[in-house]
């Protein structure tokens, strides 16, 4: 009878060292459900979400502090796919909230354009060149579209400019045909 | 005899040959305009070295080709640019793409031709060759020739003279009408991979072919197979297996297990180029379907195929459209303004009666036939199912992108579903996700390395107060050594001599006569001032003095 005790008293204060030890050793550094949320969310950084960034959302949704519905760019499926990812059920766009739009570069006219580097400044991703009092202009393949630099303009040289679709961004339609009819 | 394999499943459409085959090609009239793409195969798009308004030789480079996976345009015949400019091109979405239009003058003048012997020519340049020459596969995928070509280590060659699609007879054709010039071609690609093997695969519903290429081949080292007539064959994986009995493995290409495959039309494009100095001009094209006269061309490049279905005698009275292609894999386009691109074998004029509109789909029954009839052993029913639902991830893991969109699947689909049209959708979805996903891989990583910099940037400010601020108090502490920090930082020109000496009460002298000199320095642009200008500078200088007094002491050290 004691040594069974003694043997089960053994068992779990090795079991609890070991346990003890690899919380210690294995400890995983930063929440793994944030780098998650983060690779499904588009990176725009656009900030449409109430956050300065994608990965604060990230951050937020983990804690449980953001919805899931609050990132336009990435568009319903994006939604979708965090749904998924959380096992939490798909919840549309808010009523009156930011909406998905079609994907859009900036464009800074460049004859308004006085170099004042304010939206060198804004933009999240350096996707804009130029220097004080040189013209600024945009590097439309590294541009996410995320508005950003729109405000703070003082002359309001920048435009978004829809992309347009091309061969290479060409895609095959779903098939929609008719189903005969029954009878 | 050789062994023959099979490939699995594989379906027996009509076959719709004999219309194109009796009669023997002729070549095309010259058309009025000929619309080149710039994108006529797989990879970059060329790009154009002429400019509108000039005039260009045949065979003169009109595009070259844009990094290593790409080919050269040439102008098919002498004449002038018209416009470089979008223009419609044979493509499933309609859009336009950049296309030189070609005025032809009628002359035909020739540039200038380098025929090579390939035997004396490295093998690098040989294949510089075959790219600037615009050779690419001619069975209708055209990937650039010579990236297939670049490996050493190829035991089997296949030529495929299969051409298993229904109606398409131009490597028929092909075959009979120029076996020795093929048979050339086909030396200079074995000569470019030093294959121990060549096989060339014709399918048994095409016998004046077979007998032409044997009576070429004989006594060349080269193997004439005929192989049973079954579609698709002519799929470059399903032939080597046919041939070799090795399977291309999932994902994989051909030179995967040592084998590199060309169409024998591509072959003749090369002896053509190597031998005759003569780029990709033209190619063969069948004009069957619901027209007075079905038979093959040899038409230029950019040649619109409304002038092609003209020369073989116009279309029927009930003609509605086209086919670029065979019927099972062809692109259907309602523009007869379409120029002949290199990809396009074959033009079927539709008629509602060769082709009655396709009955209306009913719903999926699972009852497999499709899977039965897949000849890249796939299971088309549930690569349906999951492309109907866009669980693309699903799709992935059941292999969608070893499909090869033959069409059989389809063609034996009891409920008439376009399968095809879903697997077509399903990739183009999962590659437009990837190029997203890679966006958005790369602005992470801008955004990331941007607020690392501001990081950094904040640290170095803080740094440098610090260091300013130690430095400051230690001056106050201990003047000596704060007097020397300085000179140590001072440029070597004022204080290089007096650095041997090294002793701290030479520092010391030193950083005054730096200092002295850096006065005498601040004081040279102040001769010959006036009066007016001494005055404002002894005023600016008067408020400098009282601002540096007034600067807090305990972190701003006044700079000399």
């Amino acid at each position: 009878m004691l040594a069974a005790l003694y043997v089960m008293a053994g068992i779990a204060v090795v079991l609890g060292a070991v346990l003890g030890f690899s919380a210690i050793r294995f400890r995983v550094e930063g929440n793994p459900l944030v780098d998650k949320i983060d690779a499904v969310l588009p990176q725009t950084q656009c900030g449409q979400c109430g956050f300065p960034g994608c990965k604060p959302y990230a951050t937020a949704i983990a804690n449980g502090e953001a919805e899931i519905n609050r990132c336009p760019p990435g568009g319903e499926d994006g939604i979708r796919k965090l749904a998924e990812l959380l096992g939490v059920e798909f919840k549309p766009f808010a009523e009156g909230a930011a909406q998905p739009k079609p994907k859009a570069v900036a464009f800074i006219d460049e004859n308004t354009c006085i170099g004042c580097t304010l939206c060198l400044q804004a933009c999240p991703v350096d996707a804009i060149t130029g220097a004080a009092k040189q013209m600024h202009t945009i590097i439309a393949a590294e541009c996410t579209g995320c508005e950003l630099c729109v405000p703070p303009c003082p002359v309001d040289c920048i435009s978004m400019v829809p992309v347009p679709q091309s061969l290479q961004s060409w895609k095959w339609e779903y098939p929609v045909f008719e189903l005969r009819r029954a009878a | 005899m050789r062994q023959l394999f099979r490939f699995h499943g594989g379906v027996h459409p009509p076959e719709h040959k004999l219309e194109s085959s009796t009669l023997p090609s002729t070549n095309a009239p010259l058309p009025g305009t000929l619309v080149l793409p710039l994108h006529q195969h797989i990879g970059a798009r060329a790009k154009p070295l002429v400019q509108a308004g000039e005039r260009v030789l045949k065979g003169q480079v009109l595009a070259r080709a844009e990094g290593n996976l790409s080919a050269a345009i040439h102008a098919p015949t002498s004449g002038m640019v018209e416009s470089i400019a979008p223009a419609a091109v044979p493509h499933p979405s309609g859009m336009a793409d950049l296309c030189i239009t070609l005025k032809p003058d009628g002359k035909d003048e020739w540039t200038e031709r380098a025929p090579v012997d390939y035997r004396a020519l490295p093998k690098e340049q040989l294949l510089a060759r075959l790219r600037d020459g615009g050779i690419v596969g001619l069975g209708g995928a055209t990937f650039p020739t010579h990236m297939k070509y670049t490996a050493g280590a190829v035991q089997t060659l296949v030529l495929n003279g299969a051409e298993c699609e229904p109606w398409i007879t131009t490597d028929d054709r092909l075959m009979r009408e120029r076996a020795a010039e093929i048979v050339q071609g086909i030396a200079i690609l074995r000569h470019l991979v030093g294959a121990a093997e060549t096989l060339v695969g014709i399918e048994d519903n095409k016998p004046e072919a077979i007998a032409a290429m044997q009576q070429a081949c004989a006594g060349r080292g080269i193997d004439v197979v005929s192989v049973p007539t079954l579609y698709p064959t002519g799929g470059e994986k399903q032939l080597i297996r046919i041939l070799t009995g090795k399977e291309v493995p999932s994902g994989g290409r051909p030179l995967n297990i040592g084998v590199t495959c060309s169409n024998v039309a591509t072959a003749y494009a090369v002896h053509r180029l190597i031998n005759h100095g003569e780029p990709m001009l033209s190619r063969m094209v069948t004009v069957t379907g619901a027209v007075k006269t079905p038979q093959n061309f040899e038409a230029l490049l950019g040649t619109p195929i409304a002038d092609l279905v003209h020369a073989a005698g116009g279309a029927l009275p009930d003609a509605a459209g086209y086919i670029l292609g065979g019927p099972m894999m062809g692109l259907h386009v309602a523009d007869g303004g379409l120029p002949v691109v290199k990809s396009t074998n074959c033009i079927i004029v539709k008629s509602p009666q060769l082709f009655p509109p396709a009955p209306p789909a009913l719903p999926c029954i699972r009852c497999a036939r499709c899977a039965q009839a897949c000849p890249a052993d796939l299971q088309p029913q549930e690569l349906y199912w999951f492309a109907q639902s866009k669980n693309f991830g699903k799709a992935q893991e059941y292999n969608l992108f070893d499909c090869i969109e033959c069409g059989a699947c389809a063609y034996v689909c009891p409920s008439h579903i376009p399968l095809v049209q879903y697997y077509r959708f399903a990739k183009s979805e999962i590659w437009a996700r990837e190029r997203e996903k890679s966006a958005a891989d790369a602005a992470r990583g801008r955004h990331e390395f941007r607020m690392e910099r501001a990081e950094r940037d904040k640290r170095e400010k803080a740094e440098k107060l610090a260091q300013k601020e130690r430095a400051a108090r230690e001056a106050r502490a201990n003047p000596a050594p704060a007097e020397a920090a300085p000179a140590a930082g001072e440029p070597s020109q004022a204080a290089g001599a007096q650095q041997q000496t090294a002793a701290a009460a030479m520092i010391a002298a030193a950083a005054e006569r730096a200092r002295q000199q850096a006065t005498q320095v601040q004081a040279k642009n102040t001769e010959n001032l006036t009066a007016q200008q001494q005055a404002d500078i002894q005023e600016i200088e008067t408020r400098r003095a009282k601002i540096r007094e007034m600067a807090h002491h305990d972190t701003e050290s006044p700079k000399e």
